[in-house]
C-alpha cells in the first residue's frame, strides 16, 4: 500500500508540475496576468508530493520491504540503516527520484527567495524549471520506476552493491546532483531572460548566488567521489579520467566560467549572450552527464544501470530541454547588445581570458570523453582515450590561467591600471619563487620538469588571493563575504596546485609481494607485514593485514589494509589501509594472494593528497560564503527596511 | 545565417551521434561472448539434487541449454515460469548452473516454484561460471550436438527470446518443430 502511495504521489506531481510550468509560462503573457498567483502554490504542492514518494521509498528501504523489486535488488536485512537509506540511491530508479526530488527543493527555494523579482519574471523562471521537471518525473514514471512491486516478495535482498556502501559514496551522489540540478536554476534564468528579450545587471546580480551555491554542491560531490576512489578502488589515485568523472567535471568546468562571466555581467553589463550561453552549455553538460552514465551509452565501471530505452528518453529530453534553449538563443540572443568597452589590462580582459581557457579545457575534455562514442558510432572500431591524452591536454589551457589568475586579481575594471598593484605582484610571485626553490631542493629531493613551475604558480595564487584581504584588513577596510569569498576560493585553487604537484612528482610507489614476516622496499620507505588476520562485519568477511612503514629504522606508520567478501553479493572489496599525516598519506591495499602465504601489496607514499579534496572543499565554503554576500539580498524588501544603506 | 546558430548547429550534431550511439549500444548488452563459436569450457560438478557429479560430455551428441541461476537473483524469478514452460515442451535437455548460491535455499527454491532441470549443476565458488565468462544471473546458453556454443543470451528468458534466438538456431529435423 505504501510504495503505491509513493507512486500515486510522483503522479500528482506531473501534475503539479505541469500547473507551475503553463500557469509560469503563460501567466505573463498578460490576458492571464492572475495564473501567476497559482505558480508558487504549485511549486509546493510539487515539492511535498514528490518528498512523499520520496519518504516512500526511504521507508520501504527501512523497512526491508522486499516486495518492491527495487528494494529487493539493493538492501538486504544485514545491511546497516544508514546504508539501507543510502541504497535508495544506490541504483538508478532511486537515483532519478533523488534528482527529480532536487530539482523539487531547489525550485521551491527559487519560489520563496524571489519575491522581490518582478511577478512576470519570476513565474518564468518557475515555469523553465516546471518543464525540466516534468521531464524527469516522466522519466522516472515509464521507464524507471522505483515502486514496481514483485510477486512473491524476495526473502531477502541481494544487497547494496558493495561499492556503494562507503560514507563517502553514500554522500557523493546527493552533493553531485544538488549541483548538477542546482545549474537548472541559471538555466531557467537565463531562458527566462531570453523569453523576456531583456537582459540588464539586476539580471545577473539575481543569478550569481544561486550558480555559485550549485557550484560549491558540484565541487564538493566531485572531491567525495574523487576522495572515494582513492581509498575504496585499491588504486591510489584522485582521478583518472574516467568518461563518468568527466561527465561530472564538464559542467564544472563550465560553470567556473560561467561564475567569473556572471561576474563582469554583473559588474560592467557585458558579455551578455556569452553569459547566456554558458549558462545554457553548463546545465546541458549536467544533463548530457546524466545521458552518458544513464545510457550505456559509455561503458564506464560507473554506470551500473545501462539500458538503452532510457537513453532514447533521455536524448529526447535533451532535445527538446537543450535544443530549445539554444534556438531560444539563435533568435534572442543577438538582440542583446552589450555597449560599453574596456581596456586591454582591466579585469574585463582576464576574466574573458579566464573565460575562454575554461571552455577551452571543457572542450578537451569533452572532444576526449566524447571520442570513443564518435569513433564506434561510425564504424571506426574501438577507441579508448586515457590520461596520455587528458593529462596534456589538460594542462595546456590550465597552467596559463593559473598566471593569468594570479595577476588578474589585482586587475580594477574598466581601465588597465595594473601598474598600481605591480609591487603586490612581483613580491609574491618572488616569494613563490624562493619557497618554490625551498621545496624542490629542501624538502623533497628531485623534481619533474613542470614541478617547479606547479609550485611556484600555485604559491603565487595563494600569495596573490591573500593580497586584497590582507591589504583591507591593514587599512581596516569592511570585509564583505564577498571579498573573504573570493580570497578564500582562489586561495585554495593554489593549495590545490601545490597539492598536485608534490602528488604527482614526488610519490613512491610500488607491488610488492609478501608473507607474514617479510618486508620490502618503497623509495626510502620500508613495508613490513606483521600479521594476517579473519575478521567479521555486518555483511562481509574480511582478511586484515597489519603493515608496519618505517622510514630510517623509525616506525612512521602502522596499516590495516582489508580485503572484504560481501556475504550476499559474493564481490571482493579491497578497503585500503591508509595513515593520513600533516605532510603525507601512507597507504596500503591488499591485493592478490599469490600462492604459499604471500600476497601481492599496493604500497604508496603519497605526500599532500589530502589538500587536494581539502583545496576542493575551500573552494566550495569560499563560493557559499560568496553567494551569501549582502548585495544578493538588497532587493528584498525587508532587507532594505532592515539595513537602509546604499551601494 | 547568425553567428548565434552556431551553438545549436553543433549541438544537433552531437545528438545525431549520440542517437547513432543508442542504437548500437543494444549490442553492446547482447555482449558477444567470446565463447560463441568455440568449443563450450568442460567442468565437472557436484549435482544439486541426487548423487555423484556432472560432465556435460555425457551430452556431447545432442544439443542443450544450460542456465544459469541464483536464489538471490529476481530476475532467475521472473524467468522461472519460461523455464518450466520451456522444460514441459521437452525441446532441449535444460541445465541449471546454481551460481553463488546455498544448496539448501536452491532446493527449497526448486522445492517450492517446481523445477524445470533436467540436471542441476553447482557452482558454488564460481569456478564455472568465471570459465563461461558469465556476466550475471539469468544468463542461458545454447550449446550444439559438437559441445560448440551456439549462442549466449544475458537476462531474463523470455517466450520471444526462447523463439527467435534458441529454436530457430536448431536444426531442422523431422519432427522437431517442422
Amino acid at each position: 500500500m505504501i510504495p503505491e502511495l509513493g507512486h500515486f504521489a510522483l503522479v500528482l506531481a506531473v501534475v503539479a508540475a505541469v500547473a507551475q510550468t503553463v500557469f509560469g509560462l503563460v501567466g505573463p503573457t498578460g490576458a492571464r496576468a492572475h495564473w501567476l498567483a497559482a505558480v508558487r502554490p504549485a511549486a509546493l504542492a510539487q515539492f511535498l508530493l514528490t518528498s512523499l514518494s520520496l519518504g516512500t521509498l526511504v521507508y520501504a528501504f527501512v523497512q526491508n520491504d522486499f516486495s518492491v523489486e527495487y528494494v529487493a535488488a539493493n538492501s538486504n536485512t544485514a545491511l546497516p540503516v544508514g546504508y539501507r537509506i543510502a541504497a535508495v540511491w544506490g541504483a538508478h530508479e532511486g537515483s532519478l527520484l533523488l534528482w527529480a526530488w532536487m530539482l523539487c527543493a531547489w525550485t521551491l527555494a527559487v519560489a520563496a527567495l524571489s519575491r522581490s523579482l518582478p511577478d512576470a519574471f519570476a513565474g518564468r523562471v518557475l515555469g523553465v524549471l516546471g518543464i525540466v521537471s516534468i521531464g524527469f518525473l516522466l522519466f522516472t514514471l515509464v521507464t524507471s520506476n522505483p515502486f514496481v512491486r514483485l510477486d512473491p516478495p524476495a526473502p531477502d535482498g541481494r544487497d547494496l552493491n558493495p561499492l556503494l556502501q562507503d560514507p563517502a559514496l553514500a554522500a557523493h551522489p546527493p552533493m553531485l546532483y544538488a549541483g548538477y540540478v542546482g545549474l537548472s536554476v541559471a538555466f531557467a534564468f537565463a531562458c527566462a531572460a531570453m523569453i523576456e528579450g531583456r537582459l540588464d545587471q539586476t539580471w545577473a546580480r539575481w543569478t550569481r548566488p544561486w550558480t555559485t551555491v550549485a557550484w560549491a554542491f558540484l565541487t564538493v560531490g566531485i572531491a567525495l567521489g574523487s576522495w572515494w576512489a582513492y581509498y575504496e578502488l585499491g588504486w591510489g589515485g584522485y582521478w583518472f579520467w574516467d568518461p563518468v568523472e568527466n561527465a561530472s567535471f564538464m559542467p564544472w568546468l563550465v560553470a567556473t566560467a560561467l561564475i567569473h562571466s556572471l561576474a563582469v555581467t554583473e559588474k560592467r553589463g557585458l558579455f551578455k549572450s556569452w553569459t547566456l550561453l554558458l549558462a545554457i552549455l553548463a546545465f546541458s553538460l549536467s544533463l548530457l552527464g546524466t545521458f552518458l552514465v544513464r545510457s550505456g551509452v559509455l561503458v564506464s565501471v560507473h554506470s551500473f544501470a545501462a539500458d538503452p530505452t532510457r537513453g532514447l528518453f533521455i536524448l529526447a529530453f535533451l532535445v527538446v530541454i537543450v535544443g530549445g534553449a539554444l534556438a531560444l538563443y539563435a533568435w534572442r540572443a543577438p538582440l542583446l547588445r552589450s555597449e560599453a568597452g574596456f581596456e586591454f589590462t582591466s579585469r574585463e580582459s582576464f576574466l574573458l581570458f579566464n573565460n575562454i581557457l575554461l571552455v577551452v579545457a571543457a572542450a578537451a575534455v569533452f572532444a576526449g570523453t566524447m571520442a570513443p562514442l564518435i569513433s564506434d558510432s561510425l564504424g571506426l572500431g574501438t577507441l579508448s582515450v586515457g590520461s596520455q591524452y587528458f593529462d596534456p591536454v589538460f594542462l595546456l589551457p590550465t597552467l596559463p590561467l593559473l598566471a593569468l589568475a594570479a595577476v588578474g586579481l589585482h586587475a580594477s575594471w574598466k581601465r588597465g591600471r595594473l601598474s598600481a598593484r605591480r609591487g603586490a605582484i612581483l613580491t609574491t610571485l618572488a616569494i613563490a619563487v624562493v619557497l618554490t626553490f625551498a621545496l624542490v631542493f629542501g624538502a623533497w629531493s628531485g623534481a619533474k620538469a613542470l614541478t617547479p613551475v606547479g609550485f611556484a604558480l600555485g604559491l603565487w595564487l595563494i600569495g596573490s588571493a591573500l593580497v586584497d584581504p590582507i591589504d583591507r584588513i591593514r587599512r581596516r577596510l569592511s570585509m564583505t563575504p564577498a571579498v573573504i569569498g573570493m580570497a578564500l576560493a582562489h586561495a585554495a585553487l593554489g593549495v590545490f596546485v601545490v597539492s598536485v604537484t608534490a602528488v604527482e612528482s614526488y610519490t613512491r610507489e610500488r607491488d610488492l609481494a609478501l608473507a607474514v614476516g617479510e618486508s620490502g622496499k618503497v623509495g626510502e620507505y620500508e613495508y613490513r607485514l606483521t600479521g594476517l588476520e579473519m575478521r567479521e562485519g555486518p555483511n562481509y568477511d574480511a582478511l586484515r593485514g597489519e603493515i608496519v612503514v618505517s622510514e630510517g629504522g623509525r616506525q612512521i606508520g602502522l596499516l590495516h589494509p582489508e580485503k572484504r567478501s560481501y556475504w550476499v553479493q559474493r564481490q571482493q572489496m579491497t578497503e585500503a589501509g591508509i595513515d593520513m599525516q600533516p605532510t603525507r598519506d601512507i597507504f596500503a591495499a591488499l591485493g592478490e594472494d599469490l600462492g604459499a602465504g604471500r600476497w601481492s601489496v599496493r604500497a604508496q607514499v603519497r605526500p599532500l593528497i589530502n589538500y587536494v579534496w581539502l583545496a576542493a572543499l575551500l573552494m566550495a565554503i569560499g563560493g557559499v560564503v560568496a553567494a551569501f554576500d549582502r548585495r544578493y539580498r538588497r532587493e528584498a524588501p525587508d532587507a532594505r527596511a532592515r539595513d537602509g544603506e546604499g551601494a | 545565417m547568425n553567428r548565434f546558430l552556431l551553438p545549436a548547429g553543433l549541438f544537433a550534431l552531437l545528438v545525431a551521434v549520440l542517437f547513432i550511439g543508442i542504437q548500437r549500444a543494444p549490442q553492446k548488452t547482447v555482449i558477444p561472448s567470446a565463447l560463441v563459436g568455440k568449443p563450450a569450457p568442460a567442468f565437472q560438478a557436484q549435482r544439486l539434487i541426487g548423487e555423484g557429479r556432472f560432465d556435460p560430455a555425457s551430452l556431447r551428441g545432442q544439443w542443450w541449454v544450460m542456465n544459469v541461476w541464483g536464489t538471490w537473483c529476481p530476475e532467475c524469478r521472473h524467468e522461472h515460469e519460461m523455464l518450466l514452460e520451456i522444460a514441459r515442451s521437452e525441446v532441449l535437455p535444460l541445465v541449471g548452473l546454481n551460481w553463488k548460491d546455498d544448496d539448501q535455499a536452491a532446493r527449497a527454491w526448486l522445492d517450492e516454484l517446481g523445477d524445470p532441470y533436467d540436471v542441476v549443476a553447482v557452482d558454488r565458488d564460481s569456478r564455472i561460471a568465471i570459465d563461461w565468462g558469465v556476466y550475471g544471473a539469468p544468463e542461458t546458453f545454447l550449446i550444439d550436438d559438437r559441445g560448440t556454443v551456439v549462442h549466449r543470451h544475458v537476462g531474463a528468458m523470455t517466450r520471444e527470446v526462447w523463439a527467435r534466438d534458441f529454436l530457430a538456431r536448431l536444426p531442422k529435423k523431422p519432427g522437431v518443430g517442422g
